[in-house]
């Protein structure tokens, strides 16, 4: 059955095996995939996690993604101000994009170029320095390319290990998990805390994400192929959780 | 109790050139639009604005109002990219102070709370610690931990849209989040607020739960009833967010052109109930 799951099927998976072991805190993932991913999550392994409606209310059960009239069952009204209640107090573990990210993890989703005038703006500095300082970050990177992961970012918006670590007491709250992509499972289990390749999905090669990777990337001594889904999870994510198939969209097969 | 109802035009006329605003509402939702609108038309230039940013910010931009932008994103939700707002810091005709979201909910609760800052870890490691304007305190306990004191953003003025309101200026929002509307208010020196309907104070209380009672007649100077007037924001339950006209606002940053065309239909055709006229949003409007 694995062997008949979609590369974005894995990308869900993946996700979902970053909140492993959580428990009761707020798993919040923000993206398409993320959503699937972290829904599957709660659906399955991982029941006590609290989510999101993507607003202002904490709701139950595995809602699908992209259906807006779907029916929520509301546990909690969780409004932005209160968000952060959450956030600054650790209770929660996020899952952001970025436009850039280096071997540390300091990522960039902010502007590129120049300060006074960038090249592009981007979405400005959002919530990462918080979400990073203060709470377990993941990212999720649906175009795994030397563009996004580069030597240098040209703003630090989300604090990566080595700044963390300069912090000091201050920087204790700091974690990166892990960094999902359409081509890989990436962590930071290094003795340096560098970027390190974990996994990479079916049909893609080591040296495939070496070369889409624009630094230098510490490679597990044994890079295993990204868990398959169960039959269980593939019918909670084609039925339950994606029915529209949105997943595709964001990871086409290859 | 004092009634506070009064015009856009009247708030415009107590905006100075290089005053600091602070706008409401969140991306593109619940801003309060024809007060924008009526500023975008005014002769009031090099504002700095403070925003959770959405289309109030592209606006201003577009139309060369702006010094400075305070912020930590601006959106238009449904288009991520506030475009216009892209324009004006592409072409580097604005400065920003950059914040995260939550540092900029601890400088309006400094400046509501009169303290010169407010402290925490976030923005720690973090390059928004590379602005001058950001610094950091020494906690005076034991611990001795370097935070980062956000600094109080006082606002000269702030303006909100609710859905209701009463002439005395108590307010009323009835979709599921608040926002830092209050927050905005009590961090300004002048308070606008706009709202959908105008209603008696005892309807307040029975049409929603107390604690939709988010605005208090403390923090408001002047009601400004404007029907649609978060248009084409998002203001549910009484109107959702108006796509199709958005995605038109948002094609008017393509091109010096495309936007002189979009400003003479919808900016210079004159007032709220102009603007209502060739939008089509006339339920409710005299000679409509």
């Amino acid at each position: 059955m694995g062997s008949t799951a979609t590369r974005a099927e894995h990308c869900c998976v993946a996700v979902a095996e970053c909140f492993r072991g959580d428990g009761e805190i707020l798993a919040n993932p923000i993206g398409t995939i993320p959503m699937i991913g972290g829904r599957l999550a709660r659906a399955s392994f991982e029941p006590d996690l609290v989510m999101t409606d993507g607003e202002a209310l904490l709701i139950a059960g595995a809602r699908p993604v992209g259906v807006d009239d779907a029916p929520k069952i509301v546990e909690a009204w969780n409004p932005y101000r209160s968000m952060f209640d959450l956030v600054w107090s650790g209770r929660r573990h996020v899952m952001m994009g970025a436009s850039q990210i280096d071997a540390h993890g300091n990522q960039n989703f902010a502007f590129v170029g120049d300060w006074e005038h960038p090249k592009a703006q981007l979405l400005g500095f959002r919530g990462a320095p918080g979400n990073t300082i203060q709470n377990t970050t993941s990212y999720w990177i649906p175009n795994h390319s030397a563009r996004v992961f580069v030597p240098q970012v040209d703003v630090v918006s989300g604090v990566g290990y080595d700044r963390a670590a300069q912090l000091g007491a201050a920087g204790r709250f700091h974690g990166i998990r892990r960094v999902i992509t359409n081509l890989a499972v990436l962590d930071f289990e290094t003795d340096d805390r560098r970027m390190r390749l974990r996994e990479v999905h079916p049909g893609v090669s080591v040296d495939e994400v070496v070369a889409a990777t624009g630094f230098e990337l510490a490679i597990a001594d044994e890079v295993t192929e990204s868990r398959a889904p169960s039959e269980e999870e593939l019918r909670l994510i084609r039925e339950v959780i994606d029915p529209t198939g949105s997943r595709e969209q964001e990871v086409p097969n290859s | 109790m004092i009634d506070k109802r009064i015009s856009e035009d009247d708030v415009v006329s107590e905006i100075r050139d290089g005053m600091t605003i602070g706008i409401g509402g969140w991306g593109s939702r619940r801003k309060p639009m024809s007060l924008v609108r009526a500023i975008a038309r005014s002769d009031v230039w090099d504002l700095t604005v403070v925003s959770y940013g959405g289309p109030d910010v592209g606006l201003l931009c577009a139309v060369g109002k702006v010094r400075k932008v305070v912020y930590a994103f601006c959106s238009l939700d449904s288009i991520a990219l506030e475009p216009h707002f892209r324009n004006a810091r592409q072409a580097g005709t604005i400065s920003t102070l950059e914040l995260d979201e939550g540092m900029f909910l601890l400088g309006l609760q400094a400046a509501a709370w009169r303290v010169p800052f407010l402290p925490t870890r976030v923005g720690l490691g973090s390059d928004l610690m590379r602005q001058a304007e950001i610094r950091t305190v020494v906690s005076p306990y034991d611990d001795g931990e370097e935070l980062v004191a956000v600094p109080a953003l006082t606002l000269d003025v702030a303006l909100v849209h609710m859905h209701r309101g009463d002439p005395g200026g108590n307010g009323q929002y009835l979709n599921v989040d608040p926002y830092f509307d209050d927050l905005f208010c009590m961090a300004a020196t002048r308070r606008f607020m706009s709202v959908e309907r105008v209603v008696e104070t005892d309807e307040l209380a029975s049409g929603g739960p107390i604690q939709s009672l988010r605005i208090n007649r403390l923090m408001t100077d002047g009601v400004i009833e404007a029907r649609y007037g978060a248009h084409f924001s998002e203001c549910v339950p009484d109107y959702g967010r108006d796509e199709a006209f958005q995605r038109e606002y948002a094609a008017s940053a393509k091109s010096p052109e495309a936007w002189e065309t979009w400003k003479a239909k919808y900016l210079d055709c004159g007032g709220h109930d102009e603007y209502r006229k060739v939008t089509g949003l006339t339920e409710g409007l005299s000679n409509g």
